[in-house]
């Protein structure tokens, strides 16, 4: 006698093992249903909940939320206060964009061509500790930083140098009583904090760029000024663009670093934060958060055009 | 020519880039030892280590520590379980609808905070759901699931599809694959992913000044010292807690998945 080719079943586990093999698609939904009903429900929920709101309004003698479908709301974000607060919003979003490619160029440019073996490895750390590290006490940090007693007047003093200090101070506009309570701080801390989501995939595209298109410049004689401006720079630009989302989407929808360092001044985040909070008006501050999703996807379609999810 | 040796401003560039992200951390750990308690002077007037026994008999800090540990522990075992299950779906199959899942479980994490925190805001006041530890959770499950996912989903890919095929030839079946080989394979994934799910929620103050109501949990009870500070020093000691406790997550997790190509972290 020969043992049969097919063993039979050992139960309800088994019988679950057949099913799953006749039918895959079954599996699937099975594994799919939790995370789909979790991610559908809480958030997709939670998004269609923060449209609906948007469409609501304050009733203005009773504070009361009027549950009736209205314009009015969206209307309220065109009174030069509130443009105020998105031009500002959208101004310091570029700039803090801008800052971030600057500073974050050559890092992520020498960790994707010349860092070999251990400093490949301290480049990566160096890059992605601060990335995951505590949010507030990088914040926190820059505060001790920027006080008008703290480190940086100490150090200006120290060379001689506070007359340079101050005088960038007095800049209106930028300026301020001291670092910590002027626009350029705020953008300063923006920088820093964002800095390394601008680093990880500008090194990502960077390191694509092969080798041999470098060496064929070179061998059709350019410079490597040139080599940099003609070749590498638009290989390596859909990263630009993909760093330059989490910037912009960063900046744009944060409200802890103003209101710690900078003027009183407000941005989207705060004025959100402030409206559903003291204010109560969780109608206009919803139709505020509406305001980033809808300049994202703007972005977002732009920049997919540029060809920057390939270096996701 | 093109060299192999970076031009020496090109190196300062890069090197003071990677100062630039790391010095000012340690400002704080020098701080929580100032003498001085009323301003940020520095150089420090004098040092002491008077404020880590002052921290630890502060009776506010203790119950938002609690707080932001068992949200931490409950919202990363959450996501674990459902980012694995999203993760295990989306690795070899093709199916209608696959771009709109991927893009559904990023969106959290893509856009701003402010409208993450916003919205859940918006659906408790809609459906007059009381603030509590769990709507905390909710926020915070909801943008671990990515963390997890985006771990598991690289170790997926890597695996050979014929090591669960050669476990089901040898008899086992859908479980007994599960448990003997494919959770072994996916291990350091998932711890990995776990950590720093873990480091995300235990950080979070966005989404979580949206959700918590009156509670506080740790970076709470921080932001409110840096709006109005106390004993300035005292912050210092949990901002080294807080530090502490996200950063050695990270770097077990970097350890965990090293070597290979789906280094922990590489996205946030």
């Amino acid at each position: 006698m020969t043992t049969p080719a097919i063993l039979p079943e050992r139960g309800l586990a088994d019988r679950l093992t057949a099913l799953f093999w006749r039918h895959p698609r079954l599996l699937l939904a099975v594994l799919l249903t939790p995370p789909l009903l979790w991610l559908g429900v809480v958030y997709l929920g939670s998004l269609a909940a923060l449209l609906l709101q948007s469409f609501y309004s304050i009733d203005e003698f009773s504070g009361m939320v009027k549950e009736e479908f209205t314009l009015k709301t969206y209307a309220e974000l065109f009174r030069a206060q509130n443009l105020d607060i998105i031009l500002r919003t959208l101004l310091m979003s570029a700039a803090v964009t801008l800052g971030c490619a600057l500073i974050a160029f050559p890092i992520a440019y020498y960790a994707a061509r010349f860092a070999r073996g251990k400093w490949k490895a301290v480049f990566y750390l160096g890059v992605m500790l601060p990335l995951w590290s505590s949010y507030l006490v990088k914040v926190y940090a820059w505060k001790l930083i920027l006080a008008k007693e703290g480190i940086i007047t100490w150090a200006a003093e120290g060379v001689g140098l506070s007359m340079i200090l101050n005088a960038i101070l007095a800049i209106p506009g930028i300026g301020g009583n001291s670092l910590s309570t002027s626009p350029l701080g705020t953008f300063i801390v923006f920088v820093y904090v964002w800095l390394p989501y601008m680093i990880l995939p500008m090194q990502a595209s960077l390191e694509r760029v092969p080798t041999s298109m470098l060496e064929a410049s070179a061998d059709l004689g350019a410079s490597r000024a040139q080599t940099f401006r003609t070749v590498i720079l638009p290989l390596a630009m859909p990263g630009v663009i993909a760093g330059s989302i989490f910037t912009f989407s960063l900046t744009m929808g944060d409200y802890i670093i103003p209101q710690i360092v900078g003027t009183s001044a407000r941005f989207i985040g705060l004025a959100v934060y402030q409206l559903q909070g003291t204010a109560g008006n969780i109608p206009l501050a919803a139709a505020f958060a509406v305001v980033p999703i809808v300049i994202m996807l703007v972005y977002l379609t732009i920049a997919k055009r540029k060809g920057a999810f390939d270096a996701l | 020519m093109h060299s192999d040796r970076a031009s020496l401003g090109l190196r300062i560039a890069a090197i003071g880039g990677l100062l630039f992200l790391h010095l000012p951390i340690l400002l704080i750990f020098l701080y929580a030892f100032t003498t001085e308690d009323k301003s940020y002077q520095f150089p420090p007037p004098g040092l002491t280590t008077q404020w880590f026994g002052v921290a630890w008999n502060r009776p506010d800090i203790w119950p938002p520590l609690y707080l932001s540990l068992w949200v931490a522990t409950i919202a990363t075992f959450l996501a674990m379980i459902l980012g694995t299950l999203v993760s295990a779906a989306m690795a070899r199959t093709s199916f209608f609808g696959r771009e709109q899942i991927s893009l559904l479980i990023i969106l959290p994490i893509a856009l701003p905070g402010v409208i993450t925190g916003m919205s859940l805001r918006s659906a408790f006041s809609i459906m007059d759901i009381p603030f509590s530890t769990w709507t905390i959770i909710l926020g915070h499950a909801t943008f671990c699931i990515v963390i997890v996912y985006n771990n598991a989903v690289a170790r997926f890919r890597r695996l050979s599809g014929g090591i669960l095929e050669a476990s089901a030839d040898l008899g086992a079946n859908a479980f007994q694959t599960f448990r003997y080989v494919l959770l072994p394979n996916l291990g350091t994934a998932l711890l990995a992913g776990g950590m720093l799910a873990f480091a995300l929620s235990f950080d979070e103050v966005i989404v979580t000044t949206f959700t918590a109501g009156q509670q506080s949990t740790l970076p709470i009870w921080m932001l409110q010292e840096l709006v109005r500070p106390r004993q300035r020093p005292v912050t210092n000691v949990v901002a080294i807690v807080v530090f502490t406790a996200t950063f050695v997550p990270i770097l077990i997790a970097y350890y965990l998945t090293r070597g290979g190509s789906e280094t922990a972290g590489a996205g946030k």
